[in-house]
């Protein structure tokens, strides 16, 4: 029998019956009495000047209430306080097409949206840079003023141990490049967001957000409104993976809206403009050279990453450091030396996406992996399982390391699916790849640097035995709500389902500082079962007092609180809560977590990388390709993921399925991609997800480490298993035709082009990816070019000449 | 800003309602905005995400796409009309039991697109639920809870 009552159930999540009868109330489905709906007029130019902007046609325009712009709200603000760089709505300036600068108010959306184009901008257009190339080179272009050389947004370098004696003593050295191309999180829902300021002067914002805190901070700010006047409410989000973690404009000007017109305000993002909203996984180039022993032993890591990171600096800071932080983690590196450089480009700004800065080293490093055991003649598997970074160490960059499961996620991959016999077994066009990675369990830091904890919890026990958790995190899906009261309800001895869960409610609720960084389950659930021990403690003394039992002879389990040795002995959790009532006064209890000290350095950039513990994990991808036509399918990835202790088996799987879906979709197709400042694929119809007709059979393998710091064990497993998926399907390409795939996506025509079938000349290729920093195809002046082509061509059409109709 | 509502029937879960709607707004605009049946959700206006996706006499339809106006007599099943509190439909339940919705957003239109599976197919393949829910995108779970759910329910009605 289970030592736990809760933890380890298949239990349905407490808050899947509001989901699953439409019950749930998403910000879109708010409906206030006297509400306006508000639109976002948005850039139509890459990189302009704004020299103007007349709302006076849009303002008279019957039904429109209200209408602001940038210079309402000039303050700069960001998720990252140290390179606050934006404007709740363009000041002066746009950056990328499709950047927020005016906001509309009226009585219906329809409205709001005809006014918008009764708004006039007048743009002067300045150069735009859209490659990294550019953004480096040039000097005589500034997107923000501010950066220093060229366009450079943030330039870092870092070294640690003996790096030229590490490559010395190597006896082999790989020097590869890669290119991660940048894709988005496409959530099914759109951002939205309910502004309601009253009479009171109190503004409330319900708003689809990872980040309730943060986003409270940053209201403040640019609106000129004490926080204590602020109520922000985090609503169930209809999906995030990390893209509704940044502040955004259209939050600010709902809020400003409903504070001009005291009528509440909704602004619900289309689809179009979510692409816009973008913060997604960087275009990321990188350089990784490898030195190795014959035996495959590492001795030094050089590894360099260019981040294309759009208009502004969104996680940008934090982004590139963890392209080069968490790549010591997972196998020994006694010299490591990472330099990282993130550039400006004008194209929608990148953020954080599930895996956060560390998919497109961990891509680069695991394919590279795969060709040192193909160049030394190892098994991929063995290999990587004979170089583990060990258990309770320390990384090079002086990162600790508790519990590590990578090898007992191998050891299961090759129980699962026998890869090292069928590696290089399956004939041209079927191949098999395998790849590992590791992730955080929450960021070892706040963004904001302060002493206070990262999550507190709150639990108060009524009368009738009913329990309410009340904590900061936000519901995106990843099922949070669902962690708090199964954490709170095996300690205290009954079941999630009795437990009221209020979460991402800035006056209702401690502060836990978001949902992103997979900290929640590590952090809030240490937060939840801090308060839940001392209400347990409280409980068990009634308790052992009524029966005569010693405290620590008592187990809280099923409503009941029993004798261990007798459990025929037991006072209900009602009557032991009247009783604890009646001996200490309410029943309330706040806990809190923050990480340990001494988890990461002390250098300038260590703040980037700790955790209070990693997760650990690999992938098995086995791949068909069509050899005539380069159709990729994949037809199976089974993961096996270290998640300390699974709360919930069914909720880990999820995660573990669905950052496997997540990964397949970036390295298959997916990809945010521009022609000339514009968004080729900003819609579902041009940029596709995977459907359940696509997508490959998936299994998940929980692996159980037992963590001992995280709350009965657990470590995250919403982003980490996302990142070995990626380099697996790459590796299993190579298995399958021969051909190292060293950029991503790989789709159709790239594997016709490697197959020497796409063109005439019929040249195969062992390799497709990039030789350095240049474009692989073409000069960085082209898409320039075309923008200039597509500009003219469109103005010809506008103004025909002379004499004709 | 004149509006030009005009009044019209629509049968929605089994009742017979009276609104005022502009003409060219959308089923999913009418349910959701005149209606307050907020179930149905809103996901990329194009007909590709299936988010909005309810039963017309039985046959599922993407609401995104349906102007009311043209639906006449035609009997509309939403997510609410599925099953709640006591009488829940077995594929709520098993969703529930197996992680089926995580952030729940698509969840509605894939409960639906199921129920009218179920209802012509009571004992479907991997195969069939694989191309009956592949006009519904589901951006968390991978599919794979999906089908089991599916399948679990399938098995107890």
């Amino acid at each position: 029998m289970s030592e736990f009552s809760v933890i380890g159930r298949r239990l349905p999540k407490v808050n899947s019956w509001a989901h699953l009868t439409g019950q749930a109330r998403y910000a879109d489905d708010l409906f206030l009495p006297r509400m306006l709906y508000g639109r976002l007029l948005r850039a139509t130019r890459p990189h302009a000047r704004i020299r103007r902007i007349d709302v006076s046609r849009a303002a008279a325009h019957p039904g429109v209430v209200a209408i602001v712009t940038g210079a309402d709200m000039p303050a700069k603000m960001g998720i990252m306080p140290s390179t606050q760089d934006e404007t709740a709505l363009a000041v002066d300036k746009v950056r990328y097409v499709g950047e927020p600068v005016a906001g509309v108010a009226a009585v219906d959306e329809d409205t709001a949206f005809d006014a918008l184009s009764l708004i006039e901008v007048d743009y002067e257009d300045l150069d735009p840079i859209f490659t990294i190339e550019e953004a480096l080179e040039r000097e005589d272009v500034k997107i923000h003023d501010e950066s220093k050389r060229a366009n450079v947004f943030k330039e870092v370098h870092l070294s640690f141990g003996d790096l030229d004696g590490g490559f010395a003593s190597a006896d082999h050295v790989r020097d590869d490049w890669f290119f991660f191309e940048g894709n988005t999180h496409a959530p099914i829902e759109s951002h939205s967001a309910v502004a309601s300021y009253g009479a009171d002067d109190k503004l409330t914002l319900w708003t689809a957000t990872q980040v309730p805190h943060y986003l409270h901070r940053e209201l403040e700010k640019v609106l000129g409104l004490p926080r204590s006047r602020i109520r922000v409410i985090a609503t169930p989000n209809g999906g995030a993976f990390g893209g509704k973690s940044d502040p955004f404009g259209h939050e600010f000007a709902a809020a400003l809206l409903s504070m001009r017109t005291h009528r509440p305000v909704k602004i619900t993002l289309d689809r179009e403009e979510v692409f816009y909203a973008h913060r997604g996984r960087h275009p990321v180039k990188m350089r990784i050279r490898t030195g190795v022993k014959k035996d495959g032993e590492i001795t030094a890591v050089h590894y360099q990453s260019w981040l294309d990171g759009g208009a502004y600096a969104s996680y940008g800071i934090a982004t590139t450091y963890y392209t080069g932080a968490l790549l010591t983690v997972t196998y020994r590196i006694p010299a490591y030396k990472f330099d990282g450089v993130r550039v400006y480009t004008n194209k929608p700004p990148c953020g954080p996406k599930r895996g956060h800065g560390t998919t497109q080293p961990r891509y680069g490093f695991e394919c590279q992996l795969d060709k040192i055991a193909q160049d030394l003649g190892l098994d991929a598997l063995e290999y990587r399982k004979r170089i583990l970074q060990p258990p309770h160490s320390r990384t090079v960059n002086d990162l600790r390391i508790t519990s590590m499961g990578l090898g007992e996620c191998l050891d299961a991959l090759q129980r699962a699916t026998r890869y090292s016999e069928r590696h290089g077994e399956l004939g041209r066009g079927k191949g098999i790849g395998l790849a590992g990675s590791a992730y955080i369990s929450g960021a070892g830091l706040p963004i904001y640097w302060n002493e206070m904890p990262h999550s507190g919890a709150e639990i108060r026990i009524d009368r009738g035995g009913g329990v309410t958790v009340m904590c900061g995190t936000s519901e995106i899906g990843q099922g949070s709500d669902n962690m708090l009261a199964s954490v709170a309800a095996e300690a205290l001895g009954i079941l999630p389902s009795d437990v009221h869960v209020v979460s991402g409610d800035t006056s209702l609720a401690p502060v836990d500082l978001g949902s992103y960084s997979s900290r929640v389950t590590f952090m809030a659930g240490n937060a939840v079962k801090d308060a839940a021990m001392k209400l347990r403690s409280l409980l068990f003394a009634a308790a052992s007092e009524k029966l005569g039992v010693a405290e620590d002879r008592l187990i809280a389990a099923y409503h009941r609180i029993y004798d261990q040795n007798d459990p025929e002995k037991f006072i209900s959790f009602v009557d032991a809560a009247v009783l604890a009532e009646s001996k200490h006064g309410t029943l309330v209890a706040a806990g809190s977590y923050k990480p340990p000290k001494g988890i990461g350095g002390s250098f300038k950039g260590a703040g980037v990388g700790p955790t209070p513990a990693y997760s650990y994990q690999a992938a098995v991808a086995e791949v068909s390709v069509d050899l005539e036509t380069g159709t990729l399918t994949v037809d199976k990835v089974t993961t096996a993921h270290d998640c300390g202790r699974a709360l919930n088996p069914a909720n880990v799987e999820g995660q573990i399925e669905g950052s496997a879906y997540m990964g397949y979709g970036e390295i298959i197709a997916e990809e945010q991609i521009f022609r000339g400042g514009l968004h080729k694929k900003p819609s579902l119809l041009d940029y596709k997800l995977p459907t359940s007709l696509d997508t490959p059979a998936l299994e998940a393998i929980v692996v159980e480490s037992v963590d001992a710091e995280g709350p009965f064990g657990a470590k995250e497993a919403g982003e980490g298993p996302l990142n070995p998926v990626i380099p697996a399907i790459a590796n299993a390409v190579y298995d399958a035709i021969g051909v190292r795939f060293d950029e991503t996506p790989i789709t159709p025509e790239k594997i016709l082009e490697a197959l020497g079938k796409r063109d005439n000349r019929g040249v195969p290729k062992s390799r497709i990816g990039p030789d350095g920093l240049a474009e692989r195809n073409g000069d960085p002046k082209r898409a320039q070019r075309r923008l200039d082509a597509s500009t003219e061509g469109r103005e010809r059409k506008r103004t025909p000449p002379l004499g004709s109709r | 800003m004149t509006s030009t509502k005009e009044l019209l029937t629509l049968h929605v879960n089994g009742e017979a309602l009276t609104v005022a709607a502009e003409p060219h707004h959308t089923l999913l605009e009418v349910l959701r905005e005149e209606l307050g049946l907020t179930g149905t959700k809103h996901g990329c206006e194009l007909g590709e995400c299936g988010a909005c996706t309810v039963l017309v006499d039985g046959a599922p339809v993407l609401s995104c796409l349906t102007l009311p106006v043209l639906m006449g007599d035609a009997e509309v099943t939403t997510v609410e009309g599925l099953g709640s509190g006591e009488r829940l439909h077995p594929l709520q339940t098993a969703f529930a039991e197996e992680g089926a919705a995580q952030c729940g957003y698509c969840t509605p239109g894939m409960l639906m697109a199921a129920k009218a599976l179920l209802d012509g197919t009571p004992r479907p393949t991997r195969e069939q639920i694989a191309t009956a829910i592949s006009g519904n995108l589901c951006r968390c779970t991978g599919y794979t809870a999906i089908y089991e759910a599916i399948e679990k329910a399938a098995l107890r009605t």
